[in-house]
């Protein structure tokens, strides 16, 4: 998958046709989405009762009557007491309320919402033929209630969505969320093997029978800085292991980019990362947050991606046949072979988000202000760059991308951007910490390059075995900050070496790693990308040094 | 036999299938109940499901001189001379011989394309003949490979194009003698050359039947069900070849295995039969086997049910197993061969039968409302005394009913029985028309049965469009046997191959795939065809690494300098 990233799709902007047509009528359309070949038609109650007598569910059970001495009934009604709690209610006259009340909202916040209508064919053909598992990528709150409205638009199979118990507190939110498909999973469950049956059963169903696309994030939670967060593999082990167990032929696992210009929680997240508590998810804040609808966030992305078929990525990685000896309903362990696939199928899926997130011009922008913020810290340093030097440094950063395959989407004519001037420093931080989020953005284009880069200036020689340490080294330290694919080390290594020689800014002979005069620029640059990182984790490794002392 | 039989097809040279000048199929000959008959609705099937075409004839080349000429152990031939067994080293009778019926073997034969083929042919008359020629062969280091009936279908008769010795075909087939039968016990002794058939016929004669009746009976030989733990239609009343045996002869180059008595069980070890039998002819030969015998059943009925869709009648097969109440024989078809033993019925005789058939395909679809796409058949077969037979129907059908399925009456179930017998020439026809396909088999645990026939055929229709194949295969299968913890599964899976260079890979590909993707569904390697040399790759992962080296071991004990060098099974 590695630098396969020249040929894009085009985008097309659904918010165009809502503001010249009706939302009502819109939200009232004739909706008859394509469904998968081998549904067995049933109705949400149908779907809990088929839970509720799975073979899976009666077996835990009875384990879990025993080794309690819990009457098996109590034990029962305990797991229709879960279901009740977690499922989804699909029902379509909610969805479409929320056609109708979205369509308003976007319009007002945003000023084109673009899809990439090529990958909605793709999906539309692939919920016919297997089913299909949706990964988006996690941001904002606004990601499932804007993927299932485009599904929506599109005619296509609303999804089941998997969601945290905190939405439940929002009353009639909860319930509103839970009638457009939102299913609810308490965020931890331990050890909890009755609650892990029945959500594990559940979603294994609704796959099986094509009751309709399963979305989920693999981030977990939202990604409170931009960048990626390393995928949690719960959920993507439940999704697999109906393949797995030959229950159903193949499956797609179809990774979607939702690229936001202006995240609705910027200032939030930053301020929360400050340690300004996290708001309580509640109705009435939810209301309160109205004043966002009078600003204005620009554009979203919305990137389907290809859809990725199991049966080829388990292909020669996983032996099917180890589940031959145990029936199929009795929980058992994954296996080492099954727990390192599904952990590098993660990755590599989070990796296929990030390479098709658009990238805004402001993100190259704040990529260098922040670097010349961080410079000019330094004493007697003015602050600030002239806006010349800026835009030509910009213009550089530019190409540098492009060549390393970013998906960059480039306005005709460029905005003059503002500096801000001081504030006082809480609300300055907030900015920096902003900035860093959409700097964030751009990281995965880099994140190679830049390790090699720092690797190269940190490494003793230029001995490529040295440098070769040193990136490894890093690396490692770097693997719960970045989505670097586990094992991958020597690929992610020459996927550098190779973007910096073709930029021109490396030269590698058989023994040595040598950058190269006109490369001094993008050393820096992408050295300084990494800069706040290490110097994050030497406060905190100076700090915890100094503690244990 | 080999005057009455095909060179390079399956069955009898009298019988086959042709288009007529009109376009119509007809079946040829006089031997079975559709000999004679034209068949209106195969040609319309035919082209329909594989996108072939009547003007698109591939006709076999006919020409078996490019046979190899044999490499002949002399000092060998002098002696066995000397013995006075009959043997011939004709081209003719060295090519009927060097193969089994696995769809590479025909085609290469079709193409007349010849890879190494036996040297010699000899023919043993009784077990002594065979002691003396297993000698001979030990003590020149002749390859033997034991010939039965030919009907393999796992290249288990391919002679290894890497053996340099002077390789003989043993042809069992005139041993085939009932030696006596004992009415006290029930058990007969009979020569393992005998066929089927043959020995069918002559319990017959005397009021008894093995009960074994495998889809080859016709053709497949007593010796060959031992050697490859063959199972029969009716096994759910007489049992399969392991439960029918009670005692085998069997001649190696260590000399004779056999046990001391006829005792119905023994706690003597691990049973020693259990080494001849799946040996695949790579231990030894087996000369003489005693069977259970069991008089004739007084009467046999047969039937069928139709239910709306293959899932159900996977229910209701697992409820009768479950029950135990499985007739002789119990064989559900899913909708694209029930489709298939439609396009076979051959021309009605009256207007009142046809306008029968109609009412009855009125009822099912249109009344029931069965989906014609989706509905699905079983056939019956019922066995015993009438009264039995009677009640045991009853039985049955009432579990169907219970899953929707509806009685649909004896002329579809026999006919049903009939197509198995004839099927393996349908497959000449295709190849003269480009179409090529086979069948294969596994045995599965009853959880699985559902999951694993819709992942095999789903793999197999994609593999072909993978591979390039430019029609959409006929991808199908039915469930064959019942037992208590399983069901024994067939697929069956030809494509017209028009536009590809070398159909034969492509055929071998797609079986490879489907037979991974069997094993990936929990099924198994194999129910009864047996492993030969088409399969060998996965028996370390069927039977582990210490398995294949007991296996190992007992070659290597009882012949050692591999004499019996077919190379089959490991």
């Amino acid at each position: 998958i590695v630098i396969s990233r020249d040929k894009r799709d085009d985008f097309e902007d659904i918010l165009e046709e809502r503001r010249n047509s009706s939302d009502l009528r819109y939200a009232l359309k004739c909706y008859t989405p394509v469904v998968y070949k081998g549904i067995s038609p049933c109705k949400a109650d149908a779907l809990t009762n088929m839970v509720l007598q799975s073979s899976h569910l009666h077996y835990v059970i009875s384990q879990v009557s025993k080794e309690t001495g819990r009457a098996v009934d109590d034990v029962q009604d305990e797991a229709s007491a879960i279901l009740e709690e977690m499922a989804q209610r699909l029902q379509l006259s909610t969805i479409r309320f929320f056609a109708f009340t979205l369509s308003k909202v976007f319009k007002t916040l945003f000023r084109s919402i673009c899809v990439n209508e090529e990958g909605i064919q793709r999906l539309q053909q692939a919920i016919q033929e297997h089913p299909v598992v949706l990964l988006p990528s996690h941001r904002s709150y606004m990601d499932f209630l804007l993927m299932s409205y485009l599904l929506y638009t599109y005619d296509l199979a609303l999804p089941v969505i998997a969601a945290g118990m905190d939405f439940m507190g929002m009353k009639f939110v909860g319930e509103m969320l839970r009638m457009s498909g939102a299913f609810f999973i308490r965020r931890s469950f331990g050890g909890d093997k009755l609650y892990w049956a029945v959500f594990s059963e559940y979603v294994k169903t609704m796959l099986k029978n094509g009751y309709a696309p399963v979305e989920f994030f693999l981030e977990g939670t939202r990604s409170r800085t931009s960048k990626s967060l390393t995928p949690k593999l719960g959920l993507l082990n439940i999704v697999m292991d109906p393949f797995f167990k030959g229950e159903v032929f193949d499956m797609s696992l179809v990774p979607v980019s939702i690229s936001y210009e202006r995240i609705l929680e910027e200032s939030l997240y930053a301020r929360e990362m400050l340690g300004v508590p996290k708001p309580k998810e509640s109705t009435s804040g939810l209301f309160k947050a109205r004043k966002v609808l009078s600003q204005n966030y620009g554009s979203i992305h919305v990137y389907f991606g290809q859809p990725v078929s199991l049966r080829s990525l388990a292909e020669g990685r996983v032996n099917r046949s180890q589940f031959s000896l145990v029936p199929r309903h009795i929980p058992k362990r994954p296996s080492e072979e099954i727990q390192n696939f599904v952990n590098d199928s993660a990755y590599m899926l989070v990796r296929a988000q990030e390479e098709n997130m658009v990238l805004k011009p402001w993100v190259l922008l704040a990529s260098l202000l922040l670097q010349n913020h961080h410079q000019s810290q330094a004493p007697g340093q003015k602050p600030g760059m002239a806006l010349d030097e800026l835009t030509e440094r910009v213009v550089w950063l530019r190409d540098l991308s492009r060549q390393y395959g970013a998906f960059l989407h480039w306005p005709g004519t460029s905005r003059s951007a503002d500096t801000t001037p001081e504030e006082e420093l809480l609300s300055r931080a907030v900015i920096v910490l902003s900035c860093a989020s959409y700097r964030n953005q751009a990281l995965h284009v880099f994140l190679r390059p830049a390790l090699l880069a720092l690797a190269i200036h940190a490494a003793a020689s230029t001995k490529k075995q040295e440098v070769f340490y040193s990136f490894s080294f890093l690396r490692n330290m770097f693997s719960n900050e970045f989505i670097l694919v586990p094992g991958a080390t020597v690929q992610d290594f020459e996927e550098a070496c190779y973007l910096l020689v073709k930029t021109g800014a490396l030269q590698i002979t058989q023994q040595e790693v040598l950058v190269t005069e006109r490369g001094h620029r993008t050393i820096v640059f992408l050295t300084s990308m990494l800069d706040p990182f290490l110097q994050g984790y030497q406060v905190r490794a100076t700090h915890s040094w100094s503690k244990s002392l | 036999m080999q005057e009455i039989m095909k060179w390079n097809g399956w069955g009898y040279s009298d019988s086959r299938f042709f288009f007529n000048k009109k376009g119509q199929a007809e079946f040829t000959g006089k031997r079975y109940k559709l000999s004679g008959l034209i068949i209106p609705a195969l040609k319309d099937w035919f082209e329909s499901t594989f996108g072939a075409s009547l003007q698109h004839k591939t006709p076999p080349i006919l020409n078996s001189s490019a046979v190899h000429p044999p490499t002949l152990n002399e000092t060998f031939v002098e002696e066995l001379k000397s013995t006075g067994i009959p043997f011939s080293h004709d081209a003719e009778d060295r090519v009927f011989r060097a193969h089994g019926h696995c769809l590479h073997e025909i085609f290469a034969l079709r193409e007349g394309k010849f890879g190494r083929v036996p040297d010699m042919v000899i023919w043993p008359n009784c077990h002594n003949d065979v002691v003396k020629v297993v000698e001979l062969a030990s003590k020149h280091n002749v390859c033997l490979i034991p010939y039965g009936g030919g009907t393999s279908v796992s290249s288990a008769l391919e002679c290894p194009p890497e053996e340099t010795r002077s390789i003989v075909s043993l042809d069992t087939s005139q041993m085939n003698h009932i030696l006596w039968i004992d009415e006290k016990n029930l058990t007969a002794h009979v020569e393992a050359g005998i066929v089927g058939q043959d020995l069918e016929r002559l319990l017959n004669e005397s009021g008894y039947c093995t009960g074994h009746e495998p889809d080859s009976m016709e053709f497949s030989s007593l010796g060959g069900w031992v050697a490859t733990r063959a199972s029969g239609m009716k096994k759910n009343i007489y049992g399969n070849i392991e439960d029918l045996v009670v005692h085998i002869k069997m001649v190696t180059p260590r000399g004779v295995i056999e046990k001391s008595c006829q005792g119905p069980r023994m706690s003597t070890g691990p049973d020693i039969h259990h080494f001849i039998m799946g040996s695949e002819g790579t231990l030894g030969v087996v000369t003489e086997v005693t069977m259970k015998i069991r008089p004739m059943p007084e009467y046999q009925k047969y039937g069928s049910v139709v239910f709306p869709n293959f899932e159900q009648g996977v229910a209701c097969l697992r409820e009768v197993a479950r029950q135990r109440c499985a007739p002789a024989s119990i064989r559900l078809m899913d909708n694209e061969q029930f489709k298939f033993g439609h396009a076979l019925k051959p021309q009605v005789s009256s207007i009142f039968t046809s306008f029968l058939d109609g009412l009855k395909k009125f009822y099912i679809t249109k009344f029931k409302g069965f989906d014609p796409n989706r509905l699905c058949v079983a056939t019956l077969l019922f066995e015993g005394d009438r009264e039995r037979v009677l009640q045991h129907e009853k039985q049955v059908y009432d579990i169907a009913a219970k899953f929707g399925g509806l009685a649909a009456g004896e002329d579809n179930g026999q006919r049903g029985y009939m197509l198995t017998f004839v099927i393996a020439y349908l497959r000449d026809l295709g190849m003269d028309y480009y179409v090529i396909g086979e069948s294969f088999e596994t045995s599965v645990p009853w959880d699985r049965v559902l999951d694993i026939c819709q992942n095999v055929k789903e793999r197999i229709v994609r593999e072909c469009k993978d591979k390039g194949v430019q029609f959409p295969p006929l991808s199908t299968c039915r469930v064959t046997q019942t037992y208590d913890a399983g069901a024994c599964v067939y697929f069956y899976f030809a494509f017209n191959y028009r536009g590809l260079s070398d159909p034969v890979h492509v055929y071998e590909q797609v079986e490879h795939a489907a037979r991974e993707e069997i094993l990936a569904n929990g099924g198994s390697l194999s129910h009864h065809h047996g492993v030969g040399k088409l399969r060998k790759e996965w028996m370390r992962e069927t039977v582990s690494s210490v398995g294949l080296g007991m296996l190992k071991s007992v070659k290597d004990f009882v012949d050692p300098n591999n004499i019996f060098g077919n190379r089959n099974l490991l």
